[in-house]
């Protein structure tokens, strides 16, 4: 059986969990579902969560991708948590222009500013 | 230099997703060769993973049995690419926008968008079990997701 790789890193900080996505790419259904398993993990632990998804290392996903990413919100605020997407390159994010999903998320420029977000002005 | 002959090949592969990695890095790697840019690089592989999981997952409906024929002809000015699947096919235009309302917040259903973003030509056979795929070299796209379809 091949090895299980790393697809996240996780820090905790005062204002927030970051979630940070290890993979340059993010394609197969196989990988969409690894993921999906280890960040509902970090939200099942954390409860109401001020959950971060870090894109940094991203630089390639699928539609399959944004559908964790609904799932994944979903869950989110189910719990009364909230999330924030951060470090977006450019490519990837022509493709939240594209579907749309500026208007469903909200995306900051980096991790601190995503984490400050949570102890501002709702 | 690069070579002036244009790069084309026909590969047929098994009915599941990870069956497109081989096809997908020789087409990404003609396309460097023939001097695509990263942006048109990013969206032919893009249009060609989104085009296959549909080709795999809603054509031959995972069915080990059936095959997708992927073809493709990479020369200087464009990349070209056709899919094939054994299923009973589809129309495009019944498939809702997933842009607006209610579809916003489905995981699924962002594929074809994608698709149409991304590539300058966008066209089904008939039956709607095959897909014909073009992007010009260097050349702008039309207002996103209204890219030319048929």
């Amino acid at each position: 059986m091949a090895a299980i790789q790393p697809r996240i890193s996780v820090e905790y900080t005062d204002d927030a969990t970051i979630v940070a996505f290890t993979d340059e790419k993010i394609l197969e259904d196989v990988d969409v579902r690894a993921l999906q398993e280890s960040i509902e993990a970090v939200i099942e632990q954390a409860g109401k969560v001020h959950l971060v998804l870090d894109f940094r290392h991203v630089r390639f996903l699928s539609s399959a991708v944004l559908g964790l990413l609904i799932r994944i919100s979903k869950r989110v605020h189910e719990q009364g948590g909230q999330l924030r997407l951060c470090n977006i390159h450019p490519g990837i994010y022509e493709v939240f222009k594209i579907t749309r999903l500026t208007n469903v998320f909200d995306i900051y420029e980096d991790v601190d500013s995503a984490a400050q977000s949570f102890s501002g002005p709702s | 230099m690069a070579s002036e002959a244009p790069i084309e090949c026909s590969i047929v592969v098994e009915s599941k997703p990870s069956a497109l990695t081989e096809p997908c890095q020789q087409i990404l790697s003609a396309m460097a060769e023939k001097g695509f840019n990263q942006d048109d690089v990013f969206a032919v592989h893009l249009a060609l993973e989104e085009a296959f999981l549909n080709a795999v997952k809603h054509g031959n409906k995972m069915d080990p049995e059936k095959t997708v024929t992927v073809a493709y002809l990479i020369d200087h000015e464009k990349v070209d690419i056709r899919l094939t699947d054994e299923g009973e096919g589809f129309t495009p235009g019944s498939v809702p926008d997933p842009r607006f309302g209610e579809n916003l917040y489905r995981p699924e259903g962002r594929g074809l968008l994608l698709i149409n973003a991304y590539m300058h030509l966008v066209e089904y056979n008939k039956q709607g079990n095959a897909l014909h795929l073009v992007r010009f070299k260097d050349t702008p796209l039309t207002e996103q997701g209204e890219a030319a379809s048929a």
